[in-house]
């Protein structure tokens, strides 16, 4: 009786636990920042020599529409420095974090950079100035590999995960996801099959996915934004199924 | 007292109206979903699955067999039956939810009632909107639809327009020229009409390898849109040619009597137009009244109408934010909305929204590339998190992967509609 009643209290706490916790954690998308403090930070100290929007024209620096998931250095009617040119030839795109680093401090990412300024450091200017921006770059409803214009809010929960107990009623709901590729009665057509798996197996295979060591894309964002509950609660459920 | 008849009959009508109130509330709740496609098909099963007997879900559609949008491309290019892009709403019916063939004409919001075509009225506690989408009048110049969709189809819509197409492009004079005219955006599936062209291309390279293939596009730039050129250059070098707005594609009138496009004042014999026109959410959607603009906006939480709160609506007739229109996109939709309804009906719990998608597109044999994303509500709209896409140069065994991989999709995903 011993292992039984341990096993139950344990549920009982785990569940009470998880209960509460998606209402207590929403998933909610971070913005990047607040544009319009953006466009008054871009006014001030950008504008001089840059222009955006519909009649934006190369000035003392290149035009900025579409520059979110552009190469560096990517117009050929702009002469560009010498320093951007190697950092074009080395493969610098211009993402939240490339653009970031050289807001902050051009020179730092750049070497030789003809953008002679100081560089943003207050972050809520800085993020400002980047979620104004990503408002003249792609629209990832038209263009759905367009750079992401909110920051996940995905947590990373470190070990311990395979002690965690799956909530299988949660693992159902979440299966939904699954379901529109992983077929719920086990058919194995292009996608694999992931019924009645160990549940040990399931969780290590879907960290793996998360911490991009499995290759495949598809799975690492799926399995990127699940957190460690939401893991063991999937396998937990897809144990169940035969 | 002596009860005479008449005051019998007034009392217990007196009583019957007294009892309705109770009555109603103890009564099972109503959804009535419009729309039989990915969106709405989806949204109707998961309800009627989950809620096990709960809730009365009644889903109105006016085709008796629905024919899948994805994967028509394929069909075109003969990869797959049109037989295969059509499934049936039997099993639907067997998880509980009464469908209705009919069509929906019309949405009263404050008596909470739907009108059909055959004059029936259904009542509802939630409505779900999935009507898909419907054309801009007047779009592309020349062309209406009620007047020349036989001439120079669309099949943006997949059923007879898609067969249409197919005997046209069969029937095509050698060295004939297919002219496409793509939609500016938004529209359903980003890199549809791409994946049209590619599959138009291999059919061309088997019958007729010296036709030509024209894309008059309003857009700059289009999705995967490296991926594309490389294997067009790749699988079909010199059939293809794609115009952009640099060449007066914002200026473009279709002839249709005479076959011709007229490009900014160059003209263009045409074997065969498909035109892509501009596009808005379902008509039932603006008849309900819940459209601003060509599109019905939702809170990103829970697809629920920004206008009533009594209605959801799914897939391509919503303005969501971040999420391209597509199937992938209509059925992640579905979950979250259906989650809602039911814990909003019965209580059941509720789980925050995650949202994904991911568009495969076939280039050629064995040549399949893909483009996803993942998205989480910011409170305001649904926004972009993640993405990933298919890379130029990757090797064949990959390519082929990707390809076996979208056809597994397509029988996960349509297993999960229509069970």
């Amino acid at each position: 009786m011993m292992p039984m009643a341990r096993k139950t209290i344990c549920a009982a706490v785990c569940a009470a636990v998880f209960a509460a916790a998606p209402f207590a954690t929403p998933a909610t998308a971070a913005e990047i920042g607040d544009p319009e403090i953006g466009a008054k930070v871009f006014k001030k100290e950008c504008s001089k020599c840059h222009q955006v929007g519909e009649e934006a024209r190369h000035r003392i620096g290149p035009i900025l529409n579409g520059i979110f998931g552009r190469g560096a250095g990517a117009h050929d009617d702009f002469k560009y420095s010498k320093g951007m040119q190697r950092m074009s030839a080395d493969g610098l795109t211009w993402t939240l974090e490339t653009l970031d680093a050289y807001i902050t401090n051009p020179r730092a990412l750049v070497s030789g950079t003809r953008m002679s300024f100081k560089g943003l450091k207050d972050d809520e200017e800085r993020f400002g100035v980047l979620a104004y921006l990503r408002g003249y770059s792609d629209d990832p409803q038209n263009i759905p590999e367009a750079e992401p214009t909110a920051l996940s809010s995905a947590v990373h929960v470190p070990p311990e995960v395979l002690e965690i107990i799956g909530d299988a009623e949660f693992g159902e709901y979440l299966s939904s996801e699954c379901t529109t590729c992983h077929q719920a009665d086990g058919s194995d057509e292009g996608i694999p099959s992931i019924v009645s798996w160990p549940e040990e197996d399931f969780v290590v295979a879907m960290h793996a996915y998360k911490q991009e060591l499995r290759p495949h894309p598809v799975m690492q964002m799926m399995a990127g934004r699940l957190n460690d509950e939401e893991i063991a609660a999937l396998a937990a459920y897809y144990a169940t199924l035969d | 007292m002596k009860l005479n008849r008449r005051t019998f009959i007034g009392t217990s009508l007196a009583t019957g109206a007294a009892l309705a109130t109770p009555a109603l509330a103890q009564a099972k709740p109503k959804v009535v979903v419009i729309g039989g496609g990915t969106g709405g098909a989806t949204c109707a099963r998961y309800i009627a699955k989950d809620s096990e007997g709960a809730i009365d879900v009644t889903l109105v559609e006016a085709n008796p067999v629905y024919t899948t949008c994805y994967f028509s491309n394929l069909y075109l290019g003969d990869f797959r039956t049109f037989d295969s892009l059509q499934h049936g709403y039997e099993t639907l019916a067997q998880t509980g939810v009464t469908v209705v063939t009919d069509m929906a004409t019309g949405v009263d919001r404050d008596a909470k009632t739907v009108t059909l075509a055959s004059g029936d009225t259904l009542s509802y506690d939630k409505l779900v909107l999935s009507p898909g989408i419907d054309f801009v009048e007047g779009s592309v110049n020349g062309w209406v639809e009620a007047e020349h969709d036989q001439i120079m189809p669309h099949a943006y819509k997949a059923g007879p327009q898609t067969t249409l197409l197919k005997e046209q492009l069969e029937a095509m004079p050698e060295g004939g020229t297919f002219v496409m005219i793509a939609p500016p955006n938004p529209y359903r599936c980003p890199p549809g009409p791409y994946e049209r062209v590619s599959m138009v291309a291999h059919l061309m390279t088997k019958i007729n390898p010296t036709a030509k293939i024209m894309v008059l596009d309003p857009k700059p730039k289009f999705s995967k849109q490296g991926l594309f050129q490389d294997g067009w250059n790749r699988h079909y070098a010199g059939m293809i040619e794609w115009v952009g707005p640099d060449f007066g594609t914002e200026n473009i009138t279709v002839m249709p009597e005479t076959m011709e496009v007229d490009l900014d004042g160059e003209m263009i014999q045409a074997d065969v137009v498909n035109v892509i026109p501009g596009q808005m959410a379902g008509k039932i959607a603006g008849i309900a009244g819940v459209t601003e603009g060509n599109w019905a906006p939702v809170m990103p939480d829970d697809m629920k109408s920004k206008i009533d709160e009594n209605i959801h609506v799914l897939g391509d007739a919503s303005a969501q934010g971040d999420m391209p229109k597509s199937g992938f996109s209509a059925n992640s939709q579905a979950k979250v909305a259906a989650m809602a309804i039911r814990g909003e009906l019965t209580g059941s719990r509720v789980f925050p929204a995650k949202y994904s998608n991911t568009c495969w597109s076939l280039l050629g044999v064995d040549d399949g590339v893909k483009v996803g994303a993942s998205y989480e509500s910011n409170g305001e709209k649904i926004a972009s998190v993640g993405s990933f896409i298919s890379q130029v140069g990757e090797d064949a065994a990959l390519r082929k992967a990707t390809y076996e991989e979208s056809l597994g999709w397509y029988a996960g995903i349509t297993s999960d509609i229509f069970g």
